[in-house]
């Protein structure tokens, strides 16, 4: 069925009865040409693309619980581009258009808002930094605004400018930047995939990866063997345990960032905010609720569920930029396992077994890299060789010495 | 978050510092061009087993003794299993 006003209108009258289940549930077969593991938006964006764009339409998508139940459900829903390193900008920028058609495609309401992301600075250092990036950004095709002080006034007047020890300066404005809807993102992308005939398997563990002759055969799972001519892992915050199934070790290492929401408020925030002396962002749900978060544990971690330090130390930060959030009350707090590569960019490339790719490290990222990462994912899959945009993105580039860090922290997975 | 620093005794998580997985050194190879020198600097620098459950990992404390421990911890649980001086791992090794 397709969305429309006029289905909107029609049920609305007719007592919201003419709605249906937005894919099936289906049963594993006993052979796919394409098995994902990980139903995510990443796992459904790249079967979506596979069918779309490839006409690869025998895929199913295997995931461990519900769609939805995973970390596409747990971050903070924010889109953006605002990158500058060669290999990064293109892939973005690609993710980004791919938001501002997404729903037209997918005919999903994803929420998809441009409310636009304010990075604040707060030294002179920090805005020279900001013109390099935001010049890397439009020589890209990407828009980017430096603001003075009173703009970032006009914009947002209730942070502490004045603070003596990080007075606000100015900042870097993308506009069409924003955020969506992190639940309808899935479920756009699995019933779009669903009516081309991929099918999603949802509460199927995938227990080890089977291997014949050194090329792929198949997975294995709770519910059997599946046996599949390629098989793709798409598994942020377990790349590590499901990659080690198919003996392989990888740069990364996983970590929790905890993420916030207050008591719903009204309108108050209508862009994205980061901090520039501390490390915290902010935006305001379509619920009225605030959304934050700030740095990861310090410490490798599976438990999603972070400490009281950083708690402590991201209710700092919102209290040093923004002071009126002293009053507000936090509704809710959880934790997100992220994988944390050791250049702080991902990984989308084939691996040394023959018909295994492999897609994650994304860091705090991988929202945003939805749409742009299936599509490249899916592209590397059907064409056996990277998306132009994806190109960088190699799982050989820390022997290379093909490093992209945005960061510039190295090998230092806790501070990316 | 309680760390039992062996010199400090029991101390808060923001004192510290974590810096990873704490392994052993690689191999000395005199040809540091070598491809075999490479794929154990590559190897011990950017890549991980990244456990689920017990990791030994190095922690610096910071804000104390300035000591650097080795911290045997459960990424699924949080629970510290062993904390121990670094000198005294490198002695038994």
């Amino acid at each position: 069925m397709k969305f429309s006003g006029l289905q909107l209108l029609k049920n609305a009258l007719n007592g919201q009865s003419g709605w249906a289940p937005h894919w099936r549930k289906a049963s594993p077969k006993d052979s796919y040409d394409v098995v994902i593991i990980g139903g995510g938006g990443h796992g459904l964006a790249t079967a979506y693309y596979l069918a779309k764009e490839f006409g690869i339409r025998d895929v199913a998508v295997i995931e461990k619980g519900w769609i939805g139940s995973g970390n596409a459900g747990r971050n903070t829903t924010i889109l953006r581009s605002n990158y500058m390193l060669a290999g990064n900008i293109p892939f973005y920028e690609l993710g980004m258009k791919l938001w501002e058609g997404l729903e037209q495609d997918l005919n999903y309401n994803a929420m998809v808002s441009q409310r636009g992301i304010l990075n604040l600075c707060h030294t002179d250092a920090q805005r020279d930094a900001f013109v390099r990036r935001g010049t890397a950004m439009r020589l890209n095709g990407v828009d980017a605004e430096l603001l003075d002080r009173e703009a970032v006034v006009k914009m947002v007047p209730f942070l502490d400018f004045d603070n003596a020890r990080f007075p606000i300066q100015g900042g870097l404005l993308q506009r069409r930047g924003g955020t969506a809807r992190h639940d309808a993102v899935v479920w756009g992308y699995a019933r779009a995939a669903d009516a081309r005939g991929v099918d999603i398997v949802e509460n199927c563990e995938v227990t080890g990866i089977r291997q014949e002759n050194g090329r792929i055969a198949g997975v294995e799972t709770a519910k059997g063997f599946i046996r599949a001519k390629r098989v793709a892992i798409s598994v942020a915050g377990n790349s590590s345990r499901v990659a080690a199934f198919a003996g392989l070790r990888l740069p990364m290492e996983s970590h929790v960032l905890q993420a916030f929401v207050s008591e719903s408020l009204k309108p108050l925030l209508d862009c994205v905010v980061t901090f520039g002396a501390g490390h915290f962002y902010i935006s305001q749900s379509d619920k009225g609720s605030l959304v934050f978060g700030g740095d990861l544990d310090p410490f490798p971690s599976y438990a999603q569920r972070g400490s009281l330090a950083v708690f402590s130390d991201v209710a700092e930060n919102a209290i040093a930029m923004m002071p009126l959030l002293g009053r507000l009350r936090i509704l809710r707090n959880w934790g997100g396992i992220m994988d944390m590569s050791m250049d702080g960019s991902p990984i989308i490339d084939k691996t040394p077994i023959d018909g295994l790719y492999f897609n994650g490290g994304w860091c705090y990222g991988g929202f945003k890299a939805t749409p742009a990462a299936g599509l490249c994912l899916a592209h590397l899959i059907a064409k056996e060789e990277s998306h132009p945009a994806a190109a960088a993105y190699r799982l050989d580039r820390f022997a290379t010495g093909r490093v992209i860090d945005e960061k510039g922290v190295g090998p230092s997975p806790n501070l990316h | 978050m309680l760390i039992k620093c062996p010199y400090c005794g029991p101390r808060d998580l923001a004192e510290f510092s974590v810096a990873g997985e704490a392994k052993e050194r690689p191999k000395f190879v005199a040809d540091f061009d070598s491809p075999q020198a490479q794929t154990l600097f590559v190897d011990a620098v950017y890549f991980r087993d990244n456990p689920a459950g017990l990791h030994k990992e190095h922690w610096f404390h910071a804000a104390g003794c300035q000591a650097w421990l080795v911290v045997t911890r459960d990424t699924q649980t949080h629970a510290f299993v062993n904390v121990e001086l670094t000198r005294d791992e490198e002695r038994l090794s």
